[in-house]
């Protein structure tokens, strides 16, 4: 399996349960649809960028670290979106970046040399 | 008249005892030991200016059996270049006819030192697919070893595996190779605990590649049975490579090789059925890191709920 399929398919699953879990928030349960849709759009776009990324430079530290920043910045992107709920959307985003970040450095195909 | 004392007749005994190598381009540093039918030496090259070993006929009686068997040996070391195998540079004779080969001098500790000084089953493992990968090279190239064994194995000062010791070795379709040409038909060659049971039968007819895998398995075992915590997956490939079938043996060094990367990867490994049970514990040990990740993320998660819901 390539990397930044690993990527998508842990960015979305990771995304989808991180939507999910706003069903324990009742003031946006209402909304429960749309923030599963966003957030397994955003945990895609994320896997996405983290699998090429580590498809590219080997390094465990480095695509940890590349998959945190991508993490937190899509998170605060839908916090600024959502205007509030910064803290309870930023540190699951950073997590599920962490952890794409780590499983694509650490599994995966890499790139086969032209 | 004074009468020498023991230590100078011994150094004198040493000095008689030592090849000759005044018409070579050698020069003789010690001797590094002594094998069934010759001497290995450190000897200083002096046109290169490097350190070699080498390794002259030392018995009483050099026929032309043995001469071309030392000759023979030279050849076949020379023909296998890798990386795991110990590479001749010269072949020569000595002023009294004595054939004498010189290879790379390896710094370093065979593999027997090397395991007695506690190195870990991880870095063991490593080595002995070394030593396969060395030994599969070498059956591509139709050469048996035939005298596998911890002693015939360096591990070099960076690192670096070679297989020594090719004096036996046997040639798969060369008729000079003969049991007859090398051996005598039934003579028992090779080292009794690392020997394969046709190997040891005296059927050198029946010896091929698979003797070899034999020899393998039982340097495997060697290398485990000092170990703590072996896998049953560990043990079971040395059982399969030293089957008394040779049918039931791997079929070649690659595929054992093969087999020791898939453990060392954490991977099922041909030689081992594992239950539900234990192919669980390996896939967790293999990915603890990002389990405990998820767990995490979990926990996480179910802090952020309960503090939301305040």
């Amino acid at each position: 399996m390539s990397k930044p399929l690993i990527g998508v398919i842990l960015g979305a699953v990771l995304g989808a349960i991180d939507g999910l879990t706003a069903w324990f928030t009742p003031a946006v349960r209402d909304q429960l649809f749309g923030i599963v849709f966003g957030s397994t759009i955003k945990g895609i776009i994320a896997g996405v960028a983290i699998g090429f990324f580590a498809r590219k430079f080997h390094s465990l530290p480095i695509g940890i670290l590349f998959g945190v920043i991508v993490g937190a910045i899509l998170a605060w992107l839908v916090a600024f979106m959502q205007g509030g709920y910064y803290f309870q959307i930023i540190l699951p985003g950073t997590l599920v970046g962490l952890i794409v970040g780590f499983a694509t450095q650490k599994y995966g195909t890499p790139a086969t040399a032209n | 008249m004074r009468w020498l004392s023991d230590d100078k007749l011994n150094h004198l005994r040493s000095v008689v005892s030592q090849p000759d190598f005044s018409a070579t381009k050698y020069t003789f540093v010690k001797e590094l030991g002594r094998g069934g039918m010759g001497v290995v030496c450190l000897a200083e090259d002096r046109e290169l200016d490097r350190l070699v070993a080498l390794k002259v006929i030392n018995t009483p009686e050099i026929t032309d059996d043995l001469r071309n068997r030392m000759i023979r040996e030279a050849q076949i070391i020379a023909r296998l270049e890798h990386p795991g195998i110990v590479p001749v540079h010269d072949v020569g004779t000595l002023p009294d006819g004595r054939i004498f080969y010189a290879m790379k001098y390896v710094r370093g500790s065979r593999l027997d030192e090397y395991a007695a000084q506690g190195a870990s089953l991880r870095d063991r493992l490593r080595k002995f697919q070394a030593v396969c990968d060395a030994v599969a090279f070498a059956h591509a190239h139709g050469v048996i070893h035939r005298d596998l064994k911890p002693q015939n194995i360096m591990i070099g000062s960076f690192g670096e595996v070679l297989v020594l010791d090719w004096g036996v070795a046997k040639i798969r379709d060369d008729p000079r190779s003969s049991a007859a040409y090398q051996t005598g038909d039934g003579t028992v060659i090779g080292t009794q605990n690392y020997m394969s049971p046709e190997q040891a039968r005296g059927e050198v007819d029946q010896v091929d590649e698979r003797a070899d895998i034999y020899s393998l398995g039982a340097v495997l075992a060697f290398l485990l049975k000092d170990q703590p915590k072996v896998s049953k997956a560990t043990h079971a490939i040395a059982s399969k490579a030293t089957a008394t079938a040779k049918e039931s043996r791997y079929t070649s060094a690659s595929d054992l090789s093969a087999d020791i990367g898939r453990l060392l990867d954490a991977e099922p490994v041909s030689a081992y059925r594992e239950n539900a049970f234990e192919r669980t514990s390996r896939w967790v040990g293999k990915n603890r890191f990002l389990i405990l990740l998820v767990l995490a993320y979990l926990l996480m998660r179910i802090f952020l709920i309960f503090t939301s819901r305040r």
